[in-house]
């Protein structure tokens, strides 16, 4: 058996990690890989492409219910689903308390110690947002994903996470080994997206693996909650996700050591491309009235 | 003895240079700000105090919670003290200081018991919010004559957001106006305990007397009222306390916290007088009081003859001629017992040196009674004291005395191997490491199971305790068997 690689999807909320990356998976396990999603957002929506289901059962309330992580068997969280991919969802609090970084700990720790990971080509993390807590960077840290997949696109705040990311990614490289895998542009139609992309791969010291387009179909696969490759294999969208998995399956070991960016070096990015006009520094902080 | 005062200043000077030696030079520089040899005639002890302790040194001091609810909230008898979080942190303060009281244990009063959330990781990850409800309801149905309950936060509540007010304001009112009291003494916070009593002052000030403001209407008062303020009744000691001021014709009112109860801490703003023993941990509420309710307040030391005599006349002095007369008769009472006591332990006591390492108040307080008995104290710090506890001190220490702030494991133990005092007094940390170098030693926290040590009968029970160390015949036994 090849050696188990571990990946994980980060990027901006609402970028379209979950979807980009259940599309990938799916396409992986039709090139015969054996995949488990680890959903790491107390959402739970990382694997309802694959199982065709609302929300699964995920560790933590099924651990909550239980009384402890420790009451709990692998059989009672691990869901198959299409191509019988394995998924697991962490769960995590309600908004507003307790504490889901935490929650994402837990539910990794306890899928190492129950032997999740046994008998996969590929473990794929799909974890929340920003890395806003040590919690949401565990599966970057030491002998957890190997490479780093930010899913971005043209817009500025996009752009923004994803330099974030790379922080997070830089301050494990060292200790860890975790590289970042590329950057997935997944388009906006935002003006000058790709060049965009691509310069911003660079800086970082990454590439933009693979850029993928807007489609429709997307969205009418996902309200049958279905992936494309599942529910129109043939078509163009289909094979888009299938380039993207080729490309990453080809990536191992190809990772970089980010290399993070001034809040000013991005602004000066956007001004490259002429998405940003120059700052008039004589002009900030000024209301429309007194510019009037 | 025959140095003269400039050469024991030197030799301590010179001491405090060994002593930083062993740290590499950033914690060398840090350190000698906490370190000094007291000059008599300086507005303060010259070192500087409630900082950060170092990374590596070994403090001896504890956290917030420790301050909240080992030593402000806990004593409090009829309330149930909830710690909040994982359970070890209130495992392992279980029991509380030694602070006596008066009550059927689990039916009336409970300081002696644990009561835990217990958090478990399920608690962490989803809030423990709700937890703290049921406990809440559990505490109302099974101990149904607790007087109120405070939740004293251990450091997970503040960091996952528990919302401990909302839960206590819903559950206060449940319970019709029950006093419930969240207290945020996360121990992360601050440098020491010190900010955990400055936050259980707090938590008094806006919880209970901001909440329960005539709910005691019944309450008559009497010209001679008073409050003991911070005194923990620690062996005892606010009862051997209260009696002097109960014989000088006052009324005590409260007690805080010592054997104290929620309905005393309701009343004490109607006091004349707040008696501060503990200026450290209480001095807070007690400027509270006097700037909302006129109450003034005065601090006193109920250690030794010399302070108690001293004490009892400034107290004295704050009523009428009766009670002025009353404090003559009583220190003319005690004054032929003190002497009894002084007569039979200063022979073998005169002379003796002493070092103490203690918490906020007893560096200074204690000075004067080891006086009474011809006994000198050679070296003090504190654990968590700030400067106005320095200043304090300038009163109580000789030209010359070591001083030592937050002092760590290696310093504290170089000193008395130099210094060769006859007695260390300090905690149960540091007991076992000087008794195996041969030094007396006395906890200084708890009485080492004894006490109490406040007012005239404390007085003879520290005398003969301080004895029994000194005396043991033990010392002569103890020889280290590879220095021959």
């Amino acid at each position: 058996m090849a050696k188990l690689r571990q990946i994980a999807f980060y990027g901006k909320g609402g970028i379209g990690k979950s979807t980009t990356s259940q599309n990938t998976l799916a396409a992986l396990s039709d090139l015969g890989q054996k995949i488990l999603i680890v959903g790491c957002d107390p959402k739970a929506d990382s694997t309802r492409l694959i199982l065709h289901a609302k929300a699964q059962d995920t560790i933590l309330s099924l651990a909550a219910e239980a009384g402890s992580v420790e009451d709990l068997e692998l059989e009672d969280v691990m869901k198959i689903g299409y191509k019988d991919i394995r998924c697991v969802e962490s769960g995590g609090p309600e908004p507003g308390v307790g504490c889901a970084g935490r929650g994402v700990i837990t539910s990794i720790n306890f899928l190492e110690e129950n032997g999740a990971y046994d008998g996969v080509d590929y473990v794929s993390y799909d974890v929340l947002g920003d890395v806003v807590c040590g919690g949401f960077a565990m599966p970057i840290r030491e002998n957890k994903a190997q490479e780093i997949y930010i899913v971005m696109s043209g817009e500025m705040m996009a752009m923004y996470a994803a330099n974030n990311i790379s922080k997070g990614i830089l301050k494990y490289a060292n200790s860890g080994g975790v590289r970042l895998g590329g950057l997935v542009c997944n388009e906006r139609q935002t003006d000058k997206e790709l060049e965009l992309a691509e310069s911003l791969a660079k800086m970082l010291g990454s590439r933009l693996i693979h850029f993928v387009p807007r489609d429709n179909i997307v969205q009418h696969a996902e309200l049958r909650r279905m992936t494309v490759l599942e529910y129109a294999p043939e078509s163009k969208q289909a094979g888009e996700y299938r380039t993207l998995a080729e490309k990453i399956h080809a990536n191992a070991g190809n990772g970089t050591i980010p290399t993070p960016i001034t809040m000013d070096q991005l602004e000066d990015l956007l001004m490259e491309h002429g998405i940003m006009k120059q700052i008039d520094e004589s002009q900030v902080g000024k209301k429309a009235a007194e510019v009037a | 003895m025959s140095m003269t005062i400039d050469e024991k200043k030197a030799q301590n000077a010179a001491l405090i240079e060994e002593v930083l030696k062993a740290y590499p030079e950033k914690t060398a520089k840090k350190r000698a700000k906490h370190l000094n040899v007291h000059e008599e005639g300086k507005p303060d002890c010259g070192v500087k105090s409630n900082i950060k302790s170092l990374p590596g040194v070994m403090t001896i001091r504890g956290c917030a919670y420790a301050g909240s609810k080992g030593v402000v909230w806990g004593p409090i008898k009829d309330m149930i003290h909830i710690s909040h979080g994982p359970v070890g942190c209130g495992q392992y303060s279980w029991a509380a200081r030694r602070n006596y009281y008066i009550g059927v244990t689990g039916v009336d009063t409970f300081v002696t018991m644990q009561f835990t959330s217990d958090f478990q990781e399920k608690d962490i990850v989803f809030g423990g919010d709700k937890k703290l409800e049921v406990i809440m309801d559990e505490i109302q149905d099974l101990f149904p004559l607790n007087k109120g309950i405070t939740v004293q936060s251990e450091c997970p509540i503040g960091l996952i957001g528990d919302d401990i007010e909302a839960v206590s304001k819903k559950k206060s009112k449940q319970y019709d106006g029950h006093t419930i009291v969240p207290v945020r003494c996360e121990g992360f916070r601050g440098v020491s305990q010190s900010l955990g009593h400055h936050i259980a002052n707090d938590a008094i000030r806006d919880w209970v007397f901001d909440k329960t403001e005539d709910k005691r209407p019944d309450f008559v008062s009497t010209p001679y009222d008073v409050a003991i303020i911070g005194d923990y009744n620690i062996g005892g000691d606010a009862w051997s306390s209260r009696i002097l001021l109960e014989e000088m014709g006052l009324r005590v009112i409260a007690q805080w916290s010592g054997d104290g109860t929620i309905a005393e801490l309701e009343n004490t703003p109607k006091a004349k007088l707040n008696v501060l023993h503990c200026y450290r941990s209480m001095n807070y509420i007690s400027r509270h009081m006097e700037e909302k309710y006129g109450v003034p307040w005065v601090e006193y030391n109920f250690f030794g003859p010399t302070k108690i005599e001293e004490s009892l006349r400034e107290i004295a002095a704050h009523f009428d001629d009766t009670i002025k007369a009353n404090a003559e008769k009583v220190i003319a009472k005690y004054k032929p017992l003190m002497q009894a006591v002084i007569d039979k332990y200063r022979p073998r006591l005169e002379g003796k040196k002493v070092m103490l390492f203690v918490g906020g108040l007893r560096p200074r307080h204690v000075i004067g009674a080891y006086e009474d008995l011809g006994m000198e104290v050679v070296g003090t710090g504190y654990e968590f004291g700030h400067n106005d506890d320095y200043q304090r001190t300038t009163h109580y220490v000789k030209d010359g005395t070591l001083i030592y702030d937050d002092v760590t494991g290696h310093e504290f133990e170089k000193f008395v191997e130099k210094v060769k005092p006859d007695l260390v007094g300090s905690g149960i940390k540091e007991k076992y490491v000087f008794q195996k170098m041969g030094v007396p030693f006395r906890q200084m926290h708890s009485w080492d199971y004894s006490g109490p040590y406040h007012g005239y009968d404390g007085f003879a029970i520290f005398a003969r305790d301080m004895d029994m160390a000194i005396s043991s015949p033990i010392w002569g036994l103890s020889k280290t068997p590879w220095k021959k």
